[in-house]
């Protein structure tokens, strides 16, 4: 207990914390793989493959990375895959009808961000247990997205906009440029800041956070509304990577995301874990399906990979943890 | 220990407005708005095709009675029902089929109540997990095809009546009778109200909590597989995506019926009216021409709705 609470209030963790040796582990990992998939098949190595390994990590990661502040708080955002696709689809219908991405952009971010809230507001305010109130949005989003989208598809975008998600800068996709950005402001938020201290705070006891004078329910906002806005910026990314919107796009997205947030080392109980590992954890889930992919298997056992994957890696955590104490 | 178990008892009386208030409020809704709704057929329509809820949601009660979920119900089902179309197919043996599905929605429960019990991993994460492995699985020997061309003796089950009521709705009918015994009467439902109430209680009686959970979860599994047999049953045909998010309705179901997410008590009766609630609703906003998508929103709806009314009664 007074650990706990010590670990709470220390500030930023040293360099080579517990942390930074989880992670360390986790890219010995991601290299084990890398080694294996080169001698497996030829084609790993190529440029083109790792450019598309990178993207697609990328566009797990900014999912992700919202989640994992919810998942240091000890909650869980099971609605992000669906808030993909209603804002993805908003976000298409702006840019269509006005033909500005800037305003599709913008729109896309603000659905993803009052979705969020609303989570925030019915895991503060109402008391719902965050994994049953988001699994609820889950559905309303799903079946307010269907109903919006009728069945329709929406593509063709401005040129400009699908720069986005499939251009590149330099010989690097932007997605990767947008992913270091983000990975650089997520780690600096959770490690360097108070709010960020705090949100760890919440997650390791609630009621020492609670009574040391942290704001539990407004930072908790934050954290809800945040894992929103980064599923609206990732509709952004998949709008203009795939030039086309439909209803049913977030559904393969939620299980691959709380699979790299729980990959790269972040507890389901809270406290621990950090934004870099679940950069870790993306890169790591997107070489095995790629993997799988180049060695031909077939899509369907995707789920059940990821799946497996999920419940071992919860497993590890809680094993190695045990361990520590 | 028994005293424990009693006092996590439900009043019932306390309950049975909530739940029979929604009901009766969304029958005299839609009779109202959605002409037919009334009519016998469309009636009779609402109850048959409650049925497979129903197998879903009286087991669900009792794992959330014991502060667990299972999300992988529904992926479950859609998996037990093509094993059911495959090997019924196969064989021409209903039976076998059905033996088929029990055996694959148990292997499931088992695993379920293993990862939660003994590794420990919180409920709604394993069966997230088991959710994806069941989907996958289902795309795998379903190849993402229709399974079609089963048996006369397994779509019979969905048609027939025994007595002039359709056979679904015996089979339903049983289930609650079954699981009305299980829980109320004897001392395996005692220990599962000690489950979600006073896991402690059950230790210092001599008894394994883990042994108990593992076993709540598998009956959930073993309900998914007889319930797989009445989809594939309904359908004429095994599909990858038959299932897909009845969890959802069930786990909407037991909410509305006023089982809590936190204090480990639940109410059978309650959670076959909140099937029913359900069921009225989806019938109802389809007589009204609202696509299933809008269904689908409400429901979710529901369930926010009710477990804002369940918080607000725990804080009472």
């Amino acid at each position: 207990m007074t650990d706990i609470t010590k670990d709470a209030i220390t500030p930023p963790r040293s360099f080579l914390s517990q942390d930074a040796i989880q992670v360390f582990y986790r890219l010995l990992a991601a290299l084990l793989i890398c080694a294996v998939l080169a001698v497996l098949s030829d084609s790993f190595l190529s440029l083109g493959n790792i450019l598309n390994v990178l993207r697609q990590a990328s566009l797990t990661f900014f999912i992700a990375s919202g989640l994992t502040l919810v998942v240091l708080t000890a909650g869980l955002d099971l609605s992000v895959g669906a808030n993909v696709a209603l804002s993805a689809c908003i976000a298409g219908t702006v840019i269509h009808t006005t033909g500005s991405p800037a305003l599709g952009i913008l729109t896309g971010l603000a659905c993803g961000g009052i979705v969020g809230l609303l989570n925030g507001i019915m895991v503060t305010a109402l008391r719902i247990p965050s994994f049953i109130a988001t699994y609820g949005m889950l559905w309303v989003l799903n079946g307010l997205t269907y109903w919006y989208m009728a069945g329709e598809t929406l593509h063709g975008f401005p040129a400009g906009f699908r720069q986005i998600g499939s251009g590149y800068l330099f010989g690097l996709p932007i997605p990767v440029y947008l992913l270091l950005v983000f990975l650089g402001i997520g780690t600096l938020f959770a490690q360097r800041t108070i709010w960020g201290q705090e949100i760890y705070a919440i997650g390791a006891n609630p009621v020492a956070a609670r009574l040391s004078g942290i704001p539990v329910a407004r930072r908790l906002l934050l954290v809800y509304a945040v894992s929103g806005t980064m599923a609206g910026l990732a509709s952004i990314i998949f709008l203009s990577r795939l030039n086309s919107a439909e209803a049913d796009i977030g559904e393969s997205l939620t299980l691959p995301a709380i699979a790299a947030v729980l990959i790269g080392g972040t507890s389901l109980f809270g406290g621990v874990g950090t934004v870099f590992g679940t950069f870790i954890g993306a890169l790591i889930l997107t070489l095995v399906l790629n993997g799988m992919n180049l060695l031909s298997v077939s899509a369907n056992w995707q789920p059940l990979v990821t799946g497996v994957i999920v419940i071992l890696a919860v497993w590890l955590d809680m094993k190695t943890r045990h361990r520590a104490q | 220990m028994r005293e424990a178990a009693v006092v996590a008892q439900p009043n019932p009386l306390q309950r049975i407005p909530g739940v029979a208030m929604v009901l009766v409020l969304l029958i005299a809704l839609f009779s109202v708005i959605a002409p037919g709704f009334l009519s016998v057929a469309n009636l009779s329509n609402v109850l048959v095709q409650s049925t497979i809820l129903t197998m879903l949601a009286l087991p669900m009660t009792l794992i959330i009675m014991t502060e667990g979920l299972d999300l992988s119900m529904g992926a479950v089902l859609t998996l037990t029902s093509l094993c059911v179309a495959i090997v019924s197919l196969a064989t021409k043996s209903m039976l076998l089929g059905l033996g088929a599905g029990l055996l694959v929605g148990t292997a499931f429960g088992l695993a379920n109540g293993w990862l939660v019990a003994i590794v420990g991993i919180p409920p709604f994460v394993a069966t997230l997990g088991t959710l994806g492995m069941a989907q996958g699985l289902s795309l795998i020997v379903s190849d993402g095809q229709s399974v079609v061309g089963i048996p006369h003796s397994v779509r019979d089950i969905y048609s027939a009546t025994l007595l002039g009521i359709p056979v679904p709705i015996v089979m339903a009918l049983v289930t609650y009778a079954v699981f009305h015994v299980l829980l109320y009467h004897t001392r395996f439902g005692t220990y599962i109200f000690a489950l979600g109430g006073n896991r402690e209680a059950l230790r210092y009686a001599g008894l394994s909590p883990n042994k108990l959970l593992i076993a709540v979860y598998a009956i959930g599994g073993a309900m998914a597989g007889i319930a797989g047999l009445l989809m594939t049953a309904r359908m004429n045909s095994g599909h990858p995506t038959a299932g897909l998010g009845l969890e959802f309705d069930a786990i909407a179901a037991v909410a509305v019926g006023g089982t809590s997410f936190e204090r480990g008590n639940g109410w059978l009766l309650g959670t076959l009216l909140g099937v029913l609630s359900v069921g009225v609703l989806r019938n109802g906003l389809n007589l009204i021409s609202l696509p299933s998508s809008v269904q689908v929103a409400s429901v979710g709806v529901l369930v926010i709705v009710a477990l804002f009314l369940d918080g607000l009664r725990s804080r009472a």
